[in-house]
């Protein structure tokens, strides 16, 4: 980590609060993600690391504290709920690079597995849409799921629908790929075909923050393991550190139960 | 007048088929016309509820309770009579005296949007409520601009839960537009009138317009159920 220290961050975190009303969520996070690093945040329901994941593409306005992406802070100003983006186009063009994978998917309903696929390339990054077909139907077959490209969503089970999300993500080329419990919603029999995606990512050098239960996934996959505890991180090392030797007594309970 | 039925509705000399055939064409514009604008409108008024905080929101709520709570002959009275006075106002400054009236389409037009925009001002905003925020959120976290979610994702998805909502508020509309011929529009009921009193022959014309008013609505009922299936296309829910 000392190494990659020197090159700026892929994404800094730094003293992030959010509340929503008199609930305090996150109590000051900071955090920073390097390029190629695989970090997974882990944490009981309601610690607050599916939110700490959506404030850093702004899907959720934080009350206050900053985000950068590649060294470039977001530029922020007070909203109704908490700081909003201040510059459309540049929250425009970070989203564009910060790819997120939801728990449930979110796929359009009313567009085929492809036409996902291409609406961000063509319509966020306006390229040209023969050339984004060709790359959608590569990252389909990459993914396993080439035979339904004109299929529409619903149509799929939950784990090929993931797997659509995850390749709609990485149509877009991003430089962070945020992944928000992607397996949760899976039967466990469906779990396995998207974690094995997630690793080949993982694999090919892809900087990733997944929120996860996936115990195994955290130890084996990632390279970096932070645990978020009421609103803080508690934990935040190796796998190999913070399941060898954990700091605290609240993840000690955590991974036994 | 023992002339035949099919005379009477015919296209021959002492047929009434060109004036139906227009009322007919009449009927269908000013309801189109009107529900095009109530689209607008209540479009507008969705948007106004759903983000508009407790004033605009609370106005546009109070609209709709006045709109769907009143007679739509009061409100096209309204629009007709009160058109006409505040234009007679307005001539009176420039010199001029008596009744002016206001054209019967354009009056007749804008009475039926505002009343039906208050009826798809509630399809549009269920139809909101219905759509998955999920849906929303990818499309804001893949970076999209308001205006291109609005396009691309939440339009069609709103459409979807709205189209049998709105085949419903056209239905009402094309029957509101009957309503029109009190101020002098001629469109299909009128016409049928007309030719009913000056060949008396009230049946033949009366079930003639009869028949023509369920043909459009028959032909729409299967052109809203054409888009009902495209818009649902992948869904998986058979209606």
């Amino acid at each position: 980590m000392t190494a990659l220290q020197t090159k700026t961050p892929a994404i800094e975190i730094r003293a992030l609060h959010k509340s929503f009303g008199p609930v305090e969520v996150l109590k000051g996070i900071s955090l920073s993600a390097h390029e190629g690093e695989v970090i997974s945040i882990l944490g009981s329901s309601g610690s607050g690391k599916s939110t700490l994941l959506r404030c850093i593409n702004m899907l959720e306005a934080p009350t206050a504290g900053e985000i950068a992406v590649n060294g470039e802070t977001i530029r922020l100003k007070p909203g109704k709920a908490g700081l909003v983006p201040a510059d459309r186009r540049q929250i425009t063009r970070i989203r564009g690079k910060v790819a997120m994978v939801f728990q449930s998917f979110n796929l359009w309903s009313h567009m085929t597995i492809l036409e996902n696929l291409i609406e961000g390339p063509v319509h966020v990054h306006g390229r040209p849409r023969g050339e984004c077909i060709a790359e959608a139907e590569s990252l389909l077959e990459r993914v396993g799921l080439a035979d339904k490209r004109h299929a529409y969503p619903a149509r799929l089970s939950g784990g090929q629908q993931q797997r659509a999300a995850i390749a709609r993500a990485l149509a877009m080329k991003p430089d962070v790929m945020l992944f928000d419990e992607p397996t949760s919603a899976l039967d466990p029999e469906l779990v396995g075909e998207v974690l094995k995606v997630m690793r080949a990512l993982a694999e090919e050098g892809r900087t990733m923050l997944v929120v996860t239960h996936e115990m195994a996934f955290a130890r084996d996959v990632s390279s970096r393991v932070v645990f978020v505890d009421r609103g803080q991180i508690l934990e935040d090392g190796s796998p190999a550190e913070v399941f060898g030797n954990p700091k605290s007594k609240r993840f000690r309970a955590f991974i036994s139960s | 007048m023992t002339a035949s039925y099919f005379d009477l509705v015919g296209f021959g000399p002492e047929g009434w088929g060109p004036a139906l055939a227009t009322a007919t064409f009449i009927t269908l514009a000013v309801a189109l016309a009107g529900f095009a604008g109530g689209a607008v409108l209540g479009g507008l008024l969705a948007w106004a509820r759903i983000a508009g905080g407790a004033v605009i929101g609370g106005l546009a709520q109070a609209y709709s309770t006045v709109m769907r709570g009143i007679p739509d002959l009061l409100v096209i009275y309204l629009f007709y009579f009160g058109g006409s006075a505040v234009l007679g106002r307005l001539a009176a400054l420039f010199g001029h005296a008596g009744f002016i009236g206001v054209p019967a389409f354009l009056t007749g037009a804008l009475a039926i949007a505002v009343v039906s925009a208050a009826y798809q001002g509630e399809v549009f905003r269920g139809a909101h409520a219905a759509v998955a925020r999920g849906e929303i959120e990818a499309a804001i976290a893949i970076g999209m601009s308001r205006p291109q979610i609005l396009r691309r994702i939440l339009v069609p998805l709103i459409l979807r839960y709205a189209l049998p909502g709105l085949g419903n508020t056209w239905q009402l509309v094309l029957k509101e537009s009957a309503l029109i011929s009190v101020i002098g529009l001629v469109e299909l009921l009128r016409q049928a009138q007309i030719a009913a009193g000056s060949t008396r022959r009230p049946f033949e014309f009366y079930l003639t317009a009869a028949a023509l008013y369920l043909l459009i609505s028959w032909v729409s009922t299967r052109g809203f159920a054409l888009m009902e299936r495209r818009s649902r296309r992948g869904v998986g829910i058979a209606i």
